[in-house]
């Protein structure tokens, strides 16, 4: 335990200084260069850099590289591949729109170097009943876990802050799981991903100066789907993150198909004072984000705070269910 | 508070645990033997299965849930 606490400490740093340092001139570059888009909910229409995704891998990779010349183990290199993939499918995306179909099906792939450095155990574990093996399946498991993730952390990347800010509570949570759990390497890695978001919301936060596009928010979802897999976290990983599955969930099941968020009809509109209300629009899909304002209409800051809440709630039910699993009936 | 939705979780939580159990109650012993070199096969192949259908009872559930939140918050 003692050795790891010097590598842990220069991972961590470099995690958050490299995206805290970097993101300014990713957000100058990208505005010298007018690859900006219009903050759809700003009544003054404000410009905003996009995608902010360089600077969270680099800040992701380099303290996970840091971290395996300390460690060389299978567990660090496959974060280390699958994240970096996961980025590149995003950074595609982010350059040309592909159909709905194209991200799930590349970031499966994105998942190969888990499943070729056996970077994983196929002992499912879940609270109170122990683990159940289940070889093929989860190899299954494997392979749609990347895409999933990635994607679920992308479709709550709708308002200022909110993708950076959900990714950083839940990685958190994630992380205190893991050492409860005593998963120490793992719990490091995670780490690493919570000081890089935690870093780059900074910026992303209300009012956003970047927005991470898709290759920052895939980034996140696949470096945090990938560390639930090689942790053996995975339904405490589920957990952590249900505030955007339930988005996810209601989503898919009032557009019944998958499809690419930029095809879909806007499920909010503005109310005079631009507070956010629930669209009168028949076909507009469901939403987390149109449940919360399905009362009233609230600002977008008020509305990253609901989500932010809902996110710590899931991390401590995260956390109870990491004690849960120590007890066995 | 978003009461509605805290408790959507939490109801998925709880879905998450119980569909845990029946997967480590059920899932875990089950094993097929007596078709050679198709035993680990048959045994994944029905695993997955019966998680399948688990899985399909897990958003049947979750579905009528949010249905019934939404007619709570239709309601108020």
């Amino acid at each position: 335990m003692e050795q790891l606490i010097i590598p842990a400490i220069i991972a961590i740093v470099v995690a958050f200084f490299s995206v805290y340092g970097l993101t300014p001139f990713v957000i100058r570059a990208l505005e010298k260069r007018n690859i900006t888009v219009v903050d759809a909910n700003k009544k003054e229409k404000t410009m905003v850099a996009r995608p902010g995704g360089l600077s969270i891998i680099i800040g992701i990779e380099s303290s996970l590289i840091i971290l395996y010349v300390f460690f060389p183990i299978s567990e660090i290199l496959a974060v280390i591949l699958t994240t970096f993939f996961a980025f590149i499918v995003g950074l595609i995306d982010d350059r040309k729109t592909m159909g709905g179909w194209f991200k799930p099906l590349a970031l499966a792939f994105c998942a190969a170097p888990i499943l070729l450095l056996g970077a994983y155990d196929s002992n499912l574990s879940f609270p109170l009943f122990g683990s159940v093996s289940i070889p093929l399946l989860y190899m299954a498991l494997v392979v749609f876990m990347i895409p999933i993730m990635g994607n679920t952390i992308n479709s709550i990347d709708v308002l200022n802050g909110v993708a950076s800010g959900f990714t950083t509570i839940a990685s958190f949570a994630l992380s205190i799981c893991l050492f409860i759990l005593q998963n120490y390497e793992v719990g490091i890695i995670c780490l690493c991903l919570s000081f890089a978001s935690l870093a780059f919301y900074k910026y992303h936060k209300f009012p956003s100066k970047v927005f991470p596009g898709d290759s920052g928010a895939i980034t996140f979802g696949a470096a945090y789907g990938a560390i639930a897999i090689v942790g053996g976290v995975e339904v405490i990983a589920a957990i952590a993150i249900l505030p955007a599955i339930i988005n996810s969930f209601l989503f898919l099941s009032s557009v019944k198909k998958i499809v690419e968020h930029r095809e879909i009809k806007n499920p909010t509109s503005h109310t005079d004072d631009w507070k956010l209300k629930t669209t009168s629009e028949n076909h507009a899909p469901i939403t987390l984000v149109r449940l919360l304002i399905a009362k009233k209409p609230l600002s977008e800051k008020q509305i990253g705070i609901e989500i932010f809440k809902l996110a710590i709630f899931s991390g401590i039910l995260a956390i109870i269910t990491a004690f849960m699993m120590g007890v066995n009936f | 508070m978003s009461l509605p939705i805290f408790s959507f979780i939490f109801a998925m939580w709880i879905l998450i645990i119980v569909g845990g159990a029946l997967m480590v109650i059920f899932l875990g012993p089950l094993s097929f033997s007596g078709y050679g070199d198709f035993d680990p096969l048959i045994n994944s192949g029905v695993k997955v299965l019966i998680a399948m259908i688990l899985i399909f009872i897990w958003i049947f559930v979750l579905l009528k849930i949010k249905n019934w939140i939404f007619r709570k918050i239709a309601n108020t």
